[in-house]
């Protein structure tokens, strides 16, 4: 039985970037139809990605501190142990709670949601399952997926990707981790936290991706502490009878592993959505081409997320999202890429935005740096958290924000302030005069922007 | 439909300027008469108006050099109103997307402006003295950021102090770009001195005639004329009936031709922060003395204002220049061409002088008379002089016409 629907605006994909289009869409007063595959609504994020990692990670630095820094405290444990399917059973409830939210929101916000795959069957036509849709616009909003290894594809069980090492029914023993970004890093920590030997495996120079060198620096050092074994420079062969190989400046290297989390990036995903029927053509990076307006080469038909170019980020996802909606309803929206801070839920975590000292100087941009460390910062001991610092980087003639980052315990939470900063043009002067209650560890930025210009209070 | 944006026409001799500051931004929503850029020529810096509302785009960079009806900018005047819609139709008009998906700007009008200032933005406003209000902001929604302040205080230090003293740094030699006005200055200054057979002639006067008219009637003058009785008046007044009986220096060489001029508008020199410039008076022998005082003082503010156009500073036939003010005593002016003489008055000092067999105390001040010997001769030159010197030592001569 067949039926067919017509629509102001059809979204496929109900991740960050589909469900605030749609939600952005409803509030501008649209019809919408909201397409997506899985039962929940909340794409990779809610389901499999940012937000279970999060409470793994929550969960895990708890047990860490009950094992490690309890006693300095004076809380008296008696032997501290993890039941790691509680720990699960706790992950899934705060993921069922959210995604049961944006369910309940796209209800009261009267939003057609449809479970099923769809395809295009023109570029203003949509099938889902026996279900036919027509809309003035179409959003495709279908993400990403994990990349795989051809010489090592998942099998679920031993060679896995983030969605599997967010759910082991127990720990690990050993562990290795390929690919030493946020994702690999983050739930290498979890495992390691949890009693794994864990061995994060990279290829490039240095982990953590873009973030300055001395950043990375004192990261590395930190997590080595914490247990984790890092190796940079290797570039990873193949995976047979339990062990990893490497090499490494012609050197072999082995990697007993009895899980192996490959997390060497994500790709785009668009698989199945028979984009031809449409007109919708890809770049050579096989991700959806758009132009400024994030709008595809099929009239009517636009793209947001991580399924088009930029970083892969849920918040740059639902920016795309909320101008794409916007656009559509004959507003005006707004993306810039160029702020988007970007963290690693470690801990410590690490957070950038905007543009790092080792990329100002490579670009010739002349700039002042001002460097705070969380040592100097009364509320960082008490709460545990006086290893790393705050880095902001201004133009050296203007004085103005070009970029910051923090490496420390709640990164990425103190990073907001310095985007807000930096979407007003500010300069380091003005975060070093804004007043930031004490103590805080707020103040670490504050003294950060002053320390640009040489005149931080609580250090030389 | 777009308007294009060009430099006006504004004087015969002047064939190109430079685009000194654009006061809007490339993508500006423009009003009509809403002053665009300031244009300096050798002559004057004058402003351009947008002639229509719009959108504006800009074609040069400030500093440029630009020709007279170069075209600037461009103003579209189908967009002067607020965001440009984006479809909410099937017809895919193609947005005007400029910017790379990276950072697609905000489609918001340009008129939304802000005032707000940072905490930075505040404290240079208070150690400068610069308004940020008077400061064009770069930052969120026309925000001044510190960077723009940073660069008004550059520019307004440059402004205050032309002559400024050595940098702190202990630099032996600063170098600063001469402005196109400067270089004109100087460009005609030494084309006066190749052009014309220049020679000067010196005369002494005597100005306790005109200072003792000064003191009788100074009141009543200013009284009945609302205006102060100077020097100016007389000598403008003395020049004229020396034209009339030496005619040759009211003329000028144009090439092969001697052009003869019937008409009496005399340029008078005055310093401004920028150089020194001449408006003209015109018409001076229809000119009572009170006219001719009240001229001058309206020119010279004009002048000192920056407020002069060109028309003020072209056209005169004669000009007369007064170094007497800087405590000159005796100086060998240069002709402002196409002009083929000019006066120099210089300070009055007490001197002792014979008059009669006696020898008296009198107000003596130098006269010079700087001439283009190509079209005026020794004798026409000094009998020029000569009858200046004896209308201010004797005014009663103004008054015959003798």
């Amino acid at each position: 039985m067949s039926s067919s629907s017509s629509f102001d605006l059809i979204v496929i994909g109900a991740g960050p970037g589909g469900y605030v289009c749609a939600f952005r869409a409803a509030q501008l007063g649209l019809k919408i139809a909201l397409i997506e595959k899985r039962k929940e609504l909340g794409g990779t994020c809610l389901n499999v990605g940012c937000i279970p990692s999060k409470a793994l990670l929550a969960s895990s630095e708890h047990f860490a501190f009950s094992q490690h820094h309890a006693a300095e405290h004076g809380i008296k444990l008696d032997g501290v142990s993890i039941d790691v399917a509680t720990m699960l059973k706790k992950k899934q409830g705060i993921v069922d709670k959210m995604t049961g939210g944006i369910s309940m929101l796209a209800k009261a916000r009267k939003i057609t949601v449809i479970t099923g795959e769809a395809k295009f069957t023109s570029a203003n036509t949509i099938a889902v399952g026996d279900q036919s849709l027509t809309a003035k616009n179409i959003v495709i909003a279908t993400g990403s997926a994990p990349v795989e290894l051809p010489f090592m594809k998942f099998d679920g069980e031993t060679v896995v990707s983030s969605d599997q090492a967010i759910a082991f029914t127990e720990v690990p023993k050993k562990l290795v981790v390929v690919g030493g970004g946020a994702i690999g890093l983050e739930l290498g920590c979890v495992w390691a936290r949890l009693g794994a030997d864990v061995t994060v495996v990279e290829f490039l120079p240095q982990i953590a991706g873009a973030s300055d060198g001395d950043v990375v620096r004192s990261f590395t050092r930190i997590l080595q502490k914490q247990g984790l074994k890092i190796e940079v420079n290797a570039k990873v062969t193949g995976f047979a009878k339990g062990v990893l190989t490497a090499e490494r400046d012609g050197k072999k290297l082995e990697f007993p592993a009895d899980k192996v989390l490959v997390a060497v990036g994500r790709r785009p995903y668009a698989d199945g959505l028979d984009l031809a029927k449409a007109g919708v053509e890809l770049t050579d990076k096989k991700r959806i081409k758009v132009d400024a307006h994030l709008k595809t080469t099929a009239p009517g038909v636009w793209a947001i997320g991580d399924v088009i170019d930029g970083p892969m980020l849920a918040h740059k996802a639902e920016e795309d999202g909320a101008a794409v909606a916007e656009w559509i309803a004959g507003k005006a929206g707004h993306i810039n890429w160029d702020l988007m801070p970007a963290i690693i839920y470690t801990d410590p975590e690490i957070a950038t935005v905007g543009l790092g000292e080792d990329a100002a100087k490579a670009k010739g941009i002349k700039i002042n740096v001002g460097k705070f460390n969380f040592a100097a910062n009364a509320r960082a001991h008490a709460n545990d958290g006086a290893e790393g610092f705050v880095k902001i980087i201004a133009d050296a003639t203007t004085d103005k924000i070009l970029g910051a980052q923090i490496l420390g315990k709640n990164a990425g939470e103190l990073i907001s302030e310095i985007v807000t900063h930096m979407e007003y043009g500010g300069s380091a002067e003005d975060l070093g005069r804004t007043v930031h209650a004490h103590p805080t560890m707020s103040e670490a930025v504050k003294e950060a922007g002053l320390a640009v210009s040489k005149s931080a209070i609580h250090a030389l | 439909m777009s308007l294009e944006v060009k430099i006006p026409a504004l004087g015969e001799s002047i064939n190109s300027g430079v685009l000194a500051t654009w006061h809007v931004k490339d993508g500006d929503t423009v009003a009509k008469d809403q002053p665009l850029f300031e244009l300096e020529t050798d002559k004057i810096t004058s402003e351009g108006l947008a002639e229509a509302a719009g959108k504006i785009t800009l074609k040069v960079e400030a500093g440029a050099e630009v020709k007279i009806g170069e075209v600037v900018a461009t103003i579209d005047e189908a967009t002067g109103e607020a965001p440009a819609k984006a479809e909410a139709t099937e017809s895919a008009k193609p947005a005007k997307a400029d910017a790379s998906p990276d950072t697609a700007s905000s489609e918001k009008p340009a008129a939304k402006k802000s005032d707000a200032q940072s905490p930075a933005v505040r404290r240079l406003a208070e150690e400068t003295g610069v308004d940020p209000a008077k400061v064009e902001g770069t930052g969120k929604d026309g925000r001044v950021t510190k960077g723009d302040m940073l660069k008004s205080t550059d520019k307004s230090a440059a402004k205050a102090e032309p002559a400024a003293p050595a940098p702190a740094s202990g630099e032996r030699q600063t170098r600063k770009k001469m402005s196109p006005m400067r270089v004109r200055i100087a460009q005609r200054l030494v084309q006066a001195q190749h052009e014309a057979a220049m020679l000067t002639t010196f005369n002494e006067v005597d100005m306790s005639a005109v200072m003792n008219l000064r003191k009788k009637y100074q009141d009543d003058f200013i009284k009945k004329h609302g205006t102060k009785l100077g020097f100016m008046s007389f000598f403008t007044k003395a020049v004229v009936n020396a034209l009339k009986d030496v005619p040759s220096i009211n003329a000028q060489i144009d090439g092969d031709s001697i052009i003869e001029n019937h008409y009496y508008d005399i340029g008078v020199a005055v310093s401004t922060p920028k150089g020194l410039m001449v408006p003209v008076i015109r018409d001076c022998d229809q000119l009572g003395m009170a006219e001719i005082e009240i001229a001058i003082a309206n020119a010279a503010k004009k002048a000192r204002d920056g407020k002069i156009t060109l028309d003020d500073l072209t056209g005169g036939v004669f000009t007369i220049t007064n170094g007497g003010t800087f405590g000159s005593m005796l100086s060998t002016p240069i002709i402002n061409p196409p002009q083929s003489a000019i006066l120099g008055l210089h300070n009055i000092i007490d001197k002792a002088v014979v008059v009669d067999g006696q020898i008296v105390i009198r107000p003596m001040m130098y006269l010079a008379v700087s001439y283009d010997h190509r079209i005026v001769d020794g004798k026409e030159a000094v009998t020029f002089l000569v009858k200046v010197k004896q209308a201010i030592e004797d005014p009663a001569r103004l008054a015959i016409g003798i």
